[in-house]
């Protein structure tokens, strides 16, 4: 089948989709857009985290035929439009947050949404939004670091440069 | 294998009527993983993201009319008020990223017996329904008939579920389920508990703990008792160690758990007793300070 | 934060100021724009024209006869391009890392739940797996040896391999074996010292990498009849070895690029579906690419191996001990894998951090019809530490003193003799990281008035608020080697080269290392910055034109390439003054490179790299050997046989729902002597992952095995923490130069993964009064199944 959805604001489509395949592997495979990562295809990881028409869900849970017509936006969609890095994506670069980085784009896109969300938000409040989001190099605690400089920097209303 | 994207619920039941094999998805947060490690391979997949009723909800201040697709997310910050036990409950579904997909007829379709919505419907009392509708009509499903054996409930063939009709809550209710990590995880076993003060009725719920959710019958029965023999309705006074442990032992007597990876059956009958306790304090104290508040 | 300085400052500063990204700063990742961005491309990202998915048929059985497979109806679905069975292969069918036990697809025989029998190429996933589904295979099947009593009875039970089958095994079903002996051994005589005397039965569960990253790879056939493989991988070489081989080709013929690996932890120490891939290629002649589900991973690397452990500790009435010996069964599964070096470490390290005069051990590793074990992040010593730091524990509690002052009495320190007869030549601070994890702050008591369910074990559960909790502490600290030991010449290869690029010195470095997440990549480039005096180094990508980097594993890395990044760099200094000396005739002495540029103490700027280097390279290439080690002798395990001890202490408070049997880790608190922390960033993040994976093992983490099948592989039912189980990890490092290592310095990685889980169960014992033999702790072992 085809399947004709909004990927990081272009338009995309994909032809000969089968019907079982899932939204991560469409982006994945067919329009060029790997960022999402395929660590367990059961929801139990959150690396293949992207916004589904706002709402931060996992890729590989969702088949492709329901994104039909909707809004996707990806780790790939994170930057700003004059290619700079993201704040939410500095943050994880400059706490140390980045080991092998397979859980970095999920991370990346699930911080994104704590902090539309809530900028400010307690060490409890970000445990929680990233427990469905698991690393297995760092130990979690660069992520917090990085998660605590976002907000700061975005409470700052500046992204603070190196 | 066939994709089929209905765009109203009348679409949808006739497509349903047409291939009864069709497999519905929602939040496919249970379908896709069918699908992605080669568990199922259905005729056809029948997306209802296109039925935007299925994802609302109402309140008519005695039953919450709730659509079989509201996201768990969305249980959790709008429907704590009339819904509390469904509300905890929905708060230990997988991961935020699956609450935001995921709903009660996701649930109630798989019919698990770990699917964490249903100790929480159980506990809602007897009034709670699951709405079935099909070409040929609706059904309302007592929540009590609902559930037939192993992953398999009372839906027939040509059967949706549209939505599940909860009684607005009249006491405090509680949800608690035990897993091995502290986040994102298959319940070992669960319970739900509310207190139903307007017709002196207890509810529970077990999950995970035998072939499908149950309620704890005689657990029910014997705390109902104690509450209306003692007039505790009334005084809201504490119950005392010996009913509690004494409920504690027949939700524990109620469940018929089986060993497997995730727990043994005796950890479960004795978490299941913990719980039980501790969800009944919890309820029954809350229930005493609106009483003295009240008087 | 960030601490890159703008380009052109830099050069305005002290001529002899170091950069401050060169060794000893933390400069970010290289890769880590990439990484953010979603555009680094690990080996499951690969993509070719016209490529094919490649998929395995696995057994469902642990062990059986193979009577028959029938491919036919496979080879009829429509999409496929080839199935392929082991008579396919054109080379050698077996290959291994130690021993070449293993065949790249089954023959004739099942061993393991998951054994690969058969390939699949074909045009879409969901083809090949409809084909996979359609390989009839006949198996005869068999009764699994899956307990020690079977595997140590093949007269009854049967051989997992025929004896002698690769001459690989000292007998019956015995993989490998060490004995120790040190002091007087432990007799009758020595027992009789001892005061007190304190024994038990420890048991550690089937750990799994679970790296994010499932194994995957993309094999394209090559003009020349070659095959150029991008993969992920911890060491380029060594798969290449075993492929070779298999896929009869000469090793040059074999191309290996390292693609983005997600993650490691020694999972992606043995071949995984490299040989498959690379067969499928070849025999279609068009490029395949594998990708591992995630239960497939679980099936297709090896693990942490599952050991049953007895220990007896003798002391004096006073604390010291006296003596020490230990039996440690390890099930190495079916394959060897790195069962020989596990078992060595096992014996030689198993006797922890303490100066004990009377040792006797045997460690044997068991072939079984169990999954495959091998390497993860500390092997043979993480199992250890559980059985002699709960001996600790024991004792202290027998001695009725203080534990962590029981651990200091019998600490070793520099200077002291191991069991293996070799005296610690470097620092080893025992004594003091323990002082040091005890003196850090205690967090504050759980606060009950305004309790988050967040915080109490169960969390979102919500299963407790605030009942049934009781706080524990618990301390413990451990040992591990660095670098591969036993005799075996450990090397590391890197290329440097320096030119001048848009008008700026440059350099490049190469090398085979794989870069797992671990931070080289960062490091190699501070070390090029700091021996060269530059501040733009680039990063060639790893692959096979270079020589070998060894593996990423052992804590080896930084020790082994760094240091060979640090030859290699230094030879390029030498070679550039030379240069100049040459061409401007320097008599100075005192020549350094610094700011870009060829610089003097004594007379200050004498040129430019730049003017001096004009448009040529210098590009050179050194490798770097760490100091020979010794065999152990098979009997008495004397021997030379370590390069390096690397040791950290940990402090682990737990928060235990006594009722329910959950758990809460609070906070695990780290100290580790690092030598020389490289990149100190770096350095923190890896022993925080390290503790969260000790964390891992001690509450959650295990492959279930029932009669030899894996119960458990997913992530559902296997738990790795997530960031609700993990709590701060506050990390105190220490610098204590070993003169034998580059810059001082000292592994890192595998300490903490060894001594932090024995602190938390410790934690738990402390909370509950339990004994607590068996990790990783389950909430059953806490209430209903409480042993004796």
């Amino acid at each position: 089948m085809r399947v004709t959805f909004t990927a990081n604001g272009k338009q995309v489509e994909a032809d000969d989709v089968w019907e079982g395949e899932s939204l991560l592997y469409v982006l994945r495979e067919r329009v060029g857009l790997p960022g999402s990562k395929n660590a367990c295809e059961q929801g139990e990881c959150g690396s293949c985290t992207v916004y589904l028409d706002g709402v931060p869900v996992c890729s590989c849970l969702v088949a492709a035929g329901q994104v039909q017509d909707r809004e996707v936006r990806t780790v790939e969609g994170l930057s700003e439009e004059s290619g700079e890095l993201g704040l939410v994506q500095q943050a994880f670069i400059d706490a140390g947050a980045v080991q092998c980085g397979f859980c970095t784009p999920g991370l990346l896109v699930q911080t994104d949404a704590l902090l539309e969300q809530d900028a400010q938000p307690s060490d409890n409040d970000i445990r929680e939004a990233l427990s469905g989001n698991l690393c297995r190099c760092t130990g979690y605690e660069k992520i917090m670091d990085a998660v605590r400089l976002a907000s700061a920097r975005k409470c700052s209303g500046k992204a603070v440069t190196e | 294998m066939e994709f089929l994207r209905p765009a109203t619920w009348d679409e949808a039941l006739a497509a349903k009527a047409e291939n009864p094999t069709a497999l519905p998805i929602s939040g496919g947060t249970d379908v896709m993983v069918e699908m992605n490690f080669d568990v199922h391979r259905p005729s056809a997949i029948l997306d209802l993201n296109r039925i935007t009723e299925l994802t609302e909800w109402s309140d008519d201040g005695s039953v919450v009319q709730l659509g079989a697709s509201v996201p768990y997310t969305r249980i959790i910050d709008e429907l704590s008020g009339p819904l509390p036990g469904l509300a905890l409950a929905a708060h230990t579904v997988g991961s935020p990223q699956i609450r935001n997909r995921g709903g009660v007829g996701g649930n109630l379709g798989g019919a698990s017996p770990a699917g964490d919505a249903h100790p929480a419907l159980l506990a809602a009392g007897r009034d709670v329904f699951v709405e079935a509708a099909s070409v040929r009509g609706t059904r309302m499903i007592p929540i009590d008939d609902f559930y037939v054996g192993v992953k398999r409930n009372s839906l027939e063939a040509d059967e949706l579920i549209r939505a599940v009709h909860i009684p607005v809550a009249d006491g405090p209710q509680q949800f608690s389920k035990i897993g091995t990590r502290n986040a994102m995880v298959i319940a070992v076993c669960a319970f739900g508990f509310a207190l139903h003060p307007k017709n002196g009725t207890v509810g529970t719920g077990i999950g995970s703990a035998a072939p499908t959710p149950r309620r704890a019958v005689e657990a029910e029965e014997y705390l109902q008792g104690v509450l209306a023999e003692r007039g505790l309705w009334e005084s809201g006074d504490l119950l005392g160690t010996e009913v509690i442990q004494r409920f504690g032992e027949l939700v524990k007597a109620a469940a018929s758990p089986i060993d497997d990876v995730r727990g043994t059956a005796d950890y479960r009958r004795h978490s299941l007793a913990v719980m039980a306790r501790r969800t009944l304090t919890w309820c029954w104290n809350d229930y005493g300070k609106q009483i003295r508040s009240a008087a | 934060m960030s601490t890159r300085t703008i380009q052109g400052q830099k050069n305005l500063q002290n001529i002899n100021q170091a950069s401050k990204d060169g060794i000893g700063g933390s400069p970010l990742r290289p890769d880590g724009n990439l990484k953010v961005r979603g555009e680094f491309a690990y080996s499951s990202d690969m993509w070719h024209e016209d490529m094919l998915w490649g998929m395995a048929l696995r057994s469902p059985h642990p062990r059986a006869d193979i009577l028959s497979v029938d491919i036919s109806e496979a080879l009829k679905v429509p999409g496929v391009y080839a199935v392929l069975t082991h008579e396919d292969i054109p080379g050698s069918k077996y290959y291994g890392l130690e021993i070449q036990d293993q065949p790249a697809l089954a023959i004739d025989k099942i061993r393991y739940h998951g054994e690969a029998i058969a390939l699949v190429a074909a045009d879409h996933p969901e083809t090949a797996r409809r084909a996979v589904k359609k390989i009839a295979v006949e198996y005869e099947v068999l009764t699994p040896i899956v307990t020690e009593e079977q595997c140590l009875d093949p007269e009854t039970h049967g051989y997992v391999h025929e004896p002698h089958e690769y001459k690989s095994h000292a007998y019956g079903n015995i993989c490998h074996e060490q004995k120790l002996v040190s002091g007087l051994g432990v007799t009758d005589e020595v027992r009789a010292l001892a005061d007190v005397i304190v024994s038990g039965d420890y048991e550690v569960g089937m750990q799994d990498q679970a790296f994010l990253g499932p194994e995957s790879g993309l094999a394209v056939p090559a003009e020349d009849g070659g095959i150029d493989l991008y993969i992920a991988t911890q060491w380029l070489h060594v798969d290449r070895e075993q492929m070779a081989p298999v896929l009869d080709l000469p090793e040059e013929k074999v191309r290996l690029t390292l693609a983005g690996v997600g993650g490691a932890f020694g999972g992606r120490e043995d071949i995984s579906m490299q040989i498959h891939a690379c067969l499928l290629a070849q025999h279609t002649g068009k490029p395949v690419k594998i990708v591992y589900s995630r239960d497939e991973s679980f099936y297709g690397h090896v693990h942490r191996h599952p050991a049953k452990m007895h220990y007896e500790h003798g002391a004096t009435r006073d604390g010291k001990l006296v003596f020490a010996d230990c039996r440690i069964v390890l099930d190495g599964g079916a394959y060897a894998s790195a069962s020989p070096a596990v078992v060595g470490n096992a014996a030689s390290l198993g006797h922890g951090p303490y100066v004990i005069p009377n040792v006797g051990m045997h460690a044997i590793a068991l072939y079984s019809n169990n999954p495959s074990c091998g390497a993860m992040r500390g092997f043979g010593a993480v199992q250890a530490a559980f059985g002699y730091e709960s001996q600790m524990d024991k004792l202290a509690v027998e001695l009725g003193m203080d534990p962590v002052e029981l651990r200091q009495l019998n600490a070793m320190s520099e200077g002291d003799v191991m069991p293996t007869g070799q005296r610690i030549d470097s620092p080893a601070p025992v004594a003091e990281l323990l002082r040091r994890v005890k003196d850090m702050p205690l967090p504050p008591p759980l606060d009950t008035e305004h309790l988050d369910v967040r915080q109490v074990p169960g969390a979102l559960s919500n299963t407790s608020h605030g009942e049934g909790i009781v706080r524990g502490v618990g301390y413990s600290v451990g040992i591990k080697n660095v670098g591969f030991s036993e005799g075996f010449d450990d090397y590391s290869t890197a290329r440097v080269r320096l030119e001048v690029i848009g008008g700026e010195p440059v350099a490049m470095v190469h090398t085979a290392m794989a870069e797992v997440g671990q931070g080289g990549v960062t490091v190699h480039a501070q070390i090029a910055r700091t021996e060269l005096g530059v501040e733009q180094v680039t990063i060639h990508p790893a692959n096979t034109e270079v020589g070998s980097a060894g593996s990423t594993s052992a804590s080896r890395q930084t020790y082994m390439t760094g240091g060979a990044v640090k030859l290699a760099a230094e030879a390029v200094r030498r070679e550039l003054i030379e240069k100049g000396r040459r061409r401007y005739g320097w008599a100075h002495k005192d020549i350094a490179l610094a700011g870009g540029k060829v610089v003097s103490e004594s007379a200050g700027v004498l040129v430019s790299m730049v003017d001096l280097l004009g448009d040529e390279a210098i590009d050179l290439t050194r490798e770097h050997h760490h100091r020979p080690t010794q065999p152990f002798d098979k009997e008495t395990g004397q021997g030379f046989g370590h390069v390096q001890y690397t040791f950290c202490a940990n402090r682990a408070v737990v928060d235990v729902d006594v009722e329910l049997g959950l758990v809460k880790v609070v906070e695990l608190t780290a100290v580790q002597d690092v030598g020389k922390a490289l990149n100190p960033l770096s350095v923190v993040g890896q022993i925080q992952g390290g503790c969260t994976q000790a964390l891992g093992l001690a509450v959650m983490e295990e492959i279930i095995v029932r009669d030899g099948k894996v119960r458990n592989a997913s992530f559902t039912d296997y738990l790795i923490p997530t960031i609700l189980d993990t709590p701060p990890i506050p990390v105190e490092i220490l610098e204590l130069p070993d003169p034998h290592a580059p810059y001082g310095l000292r592994g890192v990685g595998e300490a903490p993964t060894v001594s932090a889980t024995p602190s938390i169960v410790a934690a738990i014992r402390n909370a509950t009064g339990l004994a607590l033999n068996r990790i990783p702790v389950r909430p059953e072992h806490l209430t209903t199944e409480q042993p004796g």
